[in-house]
């Protein structure tokens, strides 16, 4: 007469390999499921997987390609890391990106006889600055009224958005652009340079990686990433202890943001050296940051390989895309169903399943 | 016992109920009969076994031995849904109402009559209901915009409306001002008149005597007696509430007592609700001795210890420190003035899936040498860690495991190994040993007269009296927020403490106005 019910029971041990299972296993399930989207497209899921493999790491150039889109996955991913880490749900890295260009862009266009040893560094700092600056409205707002961060950063995006067209359609649209949505080029000092015959911009690439590295030592081996832990993990504690909230919550969110707005800065000055209309600076990095922080754990080492694995999916995507024949929000789509089954299957390391009849 | 009404008119009856936790028996051959159209009240001190064995009856348990017998019929329940079923109903000291929606909407939730708009064919039952019972309730109001007694009394209309005839409640009025409580206790009259059938879980004696017909005392997960309330008196169920077992006898030491390190002065303090909890409270705890304060959990321990140690902010009165005044001082001086605070929930002083060393050095990351300008010295964190886990005998691989991984014992000597390190000049702690075995706890209590002789001040919050009797050297008694008496623990009278637990009794000075202190919730 009763239907067997499903009951979650909280694991009062868990094993060591757990958390690798079940990360395995909803990774599984998710291509699972993006096997069967695929299928009701009318593709072979088996053909569709090994192009996005074949597009994203089988060649020189997709490999090349995969690098590049890397960068600024790693510089957000690891910011986001650290705020995840503290309990700041920062959504918002993808505009903090886009204020990260505008800066950057800005600082260019200021400075455009600057020799290039002190105008890159500018740069650097200026799309560092215009992130944090971005990231620290929803933490002040969450620390001194309560509004939910993950509204508020958001939304920020959108805002950032349209800054960003307002700028390439108004006052800052180049004269020589016939008419395009866009700055005029960078000054050659501007211009981050890039490994021969290909788009790696390597000084972005060598600085997000020293990043993660320190971002990772902040959280173990410092008296701060001490206090990010505690709060994230149990806020009673955290306050117990007499731990400032108010500072660890902004310091959280600026250095996520600033790290975004470096990607942002090497998108413009590494790849295009001008600023353009935000969906053609990024193909949404700061959301698909959120997935690269998740894969890895929190881990801002882990980051790095997980960037790289995302990296290689987007430069895949791209490849279906135009050789199946497939819509240009599939990418999105995996990468949501993704971050879906990444975050569920996170359930299962404290709770186990039962079934009651 | 032989009860004096005959076998059917037991609407309830629940015979030698065990129900066992891991670690904790909670119901230890438990024996209730209810009779129909009675109130009938079921006494005793915190961890007694009251709510359990209740919740055994609603079907939140299921119990490892006894019987249940309802209307004459023994019945296996197995949810509140089998126990509506048979027309018993619960209401929780939390109640379960859905803020945002209205009481008629409450009411109906969950039940499977009409598919569009069934509150529109319940209002008037819902109307009917309250009018019968004389509930003054506003069927159209939102949750959230009604006091506590107003959602209680939903909560009662809800069990009503589901044809409840036996009616649980669990410390009724627990939230609620004196004067919700008078109302509570005439409609539950009306109720029993109408042939309904309440048991009315409290530790409040005064209640006991002005409501029930009849009351079952718990001790120890155990029914003790059965009594009419009419011929007992509130000095007996004291005396039958605390027991009258031999305390335990521990080989403490003389130690003089030094000068006033805690200082409490006339302090108010509100609750998360915004009512008053501490009021209008003094005390004194000197150097070398510990100072016991006794009371039913809830009664206002947990915001007086948190105002004390800065987690919670005073209305009025002060907290002074080794003669220095901290009342509005930040948590963070306040540790580093010497206060040691091992928390009742000890999760919220613990991060339980950070190792051992990260949880050991949480008072004191900050200074060296753990925290090395902005670093933290990895080696001393390590060779602190490893001494506490060395001097105190914590049973852990090493001191990486998470926290978590730990036996209750091990956690809790844990935590009071990271308070005792600091060499606190007050050290407060709440619940010791709740939870711990009695080779566990009696390592905890040689912990805390160590501190003693060493010249510490402990404050120790209990609602283990025999555990508060034992250790302390002065006792007080808390009681809604104030104190009812305080004296050497050697004359302690265990009648007198019970009645001052209770609220029935209180030493010296006259009661102070609780008129001008009870605000209702907005």
């Amino acid at each position: 007469m009763k239907l067997p019910r499903i009951r979650f029971e909280k694991r009062l041990t868990s094993p060591r390999w757990l958390p690798v299972a079940s990360l395995a296993g909803g990774l599984a399930l998710a291509m699972l499921t993006i096997a069967i989207i695929f299928a009701v497209l009318g593709v072979d899921p088996l053909v569709a997987f090994q192009r996005i493999f074949r597009g994203g790491f089988g060649s020189v150039y997709g490999l090349q390609e995969t690098i590049t889109k890397t960068i600024p996955l790693i510089l957000a991913g690891v910011g986001l890391t650290l705020a995840f880490k503290g309990r700041m749900y920062n959504i918002g890295a993808e505009g903090q990106l886009l204020i990260g260009a505008i800066f950057a862009t800005g600082i260019a266009r200021a400075f455009p006889d600057w020799p290039s040893f002190l105008l890159i560094p500018a740069m650097f700092v200026g799309g560092f600055l215009g992130g944090a600056l971005w990231a620290a409205i929803p933490a002040v707002l969450k620390t001194r009224f309560r509004v939910d961060e993950v509204l508020t950063s958001l939304m920020l995006v959108y805002v950032a958005n349209e800054a960003v067209k307002f700028l390439v359609y108004g006052p800052w649209r180049g004269s020589d652009t016939r008419g395009f949505p866009i700055t005029d080029e960078f000054p050659l000092a501007a211009q981050i340079p890039s490994i021969i015959g290909t788009r790696i911009h390597y000084p972005t690439l060598i600085v997000a990686i020293l990043l993660a590295v320190l971002i990772y030592l902040l959280l173990t081996r410092t008296k701060l990433g001490y206090e990010i832990r505690v709060t994230g993990e149990n806020p009673n504690a955290s306050r117990y202890a007499g731990m400032d909230y108010q500072r660890i919550a902004l310091l959280v969110m600026i250095i996520s943001g600033g790290l975004a707005g470096l990607a942002g800065m090497g998108e413009v000055a590494g790849i295009h050296f001008r600023l353009r209309p935000p969906e053609s600076i990024s193909p949404g990095y700061g959301f698909t940051a959120i997935i690269v922080a998740w894969l890895a754990r929190l881990n801002p080492l882990a980051a790095i390989l997980t960037a790289f694995l995302l990296g290689g999916l987007l430069v895949g995507g791209d490849a279906i895309q135009i050789a199946l024949n497939l819509p240009a929000a599939t990418v999105q789509i995996f990468n949501g169903v993704i971050l879906l089954f990444v975050i569920a299957s996170e359930l299962f390391n404290q709770y186990k399943l039962r079934l009651e009849v | 016992m032989t009860s004096v009404l005959s076998e059917n008119q037991a609407t309830v009856q629940l015979r030698g109920i065990v129900k066992r936790f891991p670690g904790v028996t909670a119901n230890n051959g438990a024996n209730l009969e209810v009779c129909k159209g009675e109130i009938h009240a079921l006494l005793g001190e915190n961890g007694a076994g009251k709510t359990s064995l209740m919740n055994v009856l609603y079907g939140i348990y299921h119990p490892d031995e006894g019987e249940i017998w309802v209307n004459g019929q023994r019945v296996t329940i197995h949810s509140p849904q089998d126990a509506i079923r048979l027309g018993v109903g619960m209401i929780h000291q939390q109640y379960r109402l859905v803020q945002t929606h209205s009481v008629t909407e409450n009411v109906v939730l969950g039940l499977r009559e009409g598919f569009l708009f069934p509150e529109q064919a319940a209002r008037p039952r819902i109307v009917a209901l309250a009018e019968k019972y004389g509930m003054k309730v506003d069927p159209d109001a939102r949750i959230w915009q009604l006091s506590a007694g107003e959602q209680q009394r939903v909560e009662i209309l809800k069990a009503l409306y589901r044809g409840v005839k036996i009616l649980i409640m669990d410390e009724p009025t627990a939230m609620l001002t004196p004067g919700e409580a008078m109302e509570l206790l005439h409609i539950l009259r009306r109720m029993t008149a109408e042939g309904l059938t309440v048991i009315f879980i409290t530790h409040k004696l005064e209640e006991v005597v002005e409501v029930s017909d009849r009351v079952t005392v718990m001790r120890q997960g155990k029914s003790i007696t059965t009594l009419e309330t009419a011929k007992t008196t509130q000095s007996e169920l004291a005396q039958l509430m605390v027991g009258r077992d031999v305390l335990f006898q521990l080989d403490k030491k003389a130690v003089e007592a030094g000068a006033t390190v805690l200082k409490v002065e006339g302090l108010n303090v509100l609750s998360d609700k915004g009512l008053p909890s501490v009021v209008n409270l003094s005390l004194n705890v000197q150097a070398g001795e510990i100072f016991g304060l006794a009371g039913v959990s809830g009664n206002g321990q947990r915001e007086l210890v948190e105002a004390i140690t800065g987690l919670r902010s005073v209305s009025s009165g002060k907290v002074v420190v080794n003669g220095e005044e901290l009342t509005h001082a930040p948590p963070r001086a306040r540790v580093e003035r010497g206060i040691g605070f091992v928390p009742g929930e000890r999760w919220m002083a613990l991060i339980p899936s950070m190792s051992i060393a990260d949880n050991m050095i949480l008072k004191n990351y900050a200074r060296p040498p753990i925290g090395n300008g902005p670093f933290l010295d990895q080696n001393a964190v390590a060779a602190y860690t490893d001494g506490l886990i060395k001097e105190y005998a914590i049973s852990t691989p090493d001191r990486h495991t998470p926290i978590k991984r730990l036996s209750g014992g091990n956690i809790q000597r844990a935590l009071l190994a990271r308070e005792i390190s600091e060499k606190p000049s007050l050290l407060i702690v709440a619940q010791p040993t709740s939870g711990l075995d009695v080779g566990a706890t009696e390592t905890i209590w040689n912990l805390l007269l160590a501190e003693r002789a060493r010249g510490a001040a402990v404050l120790v919050i209990s609602d283990d009296l025999k555990e508060t009797l034992a250790l302390s050297d002065r006792v007080a008694v808390i009681f809604e927020g104030q104190i009812m008496g305080q004296f050497a623990a050697s004359e302690a009278n265990l009648e007198q403490i019970g009645l001052m637990m209770a609220g029935a009794l209180r030493s010296s000075e006259a009661d102070a106005q609780k008129e001008s202190t009870a605000g209702e919730p907005a």
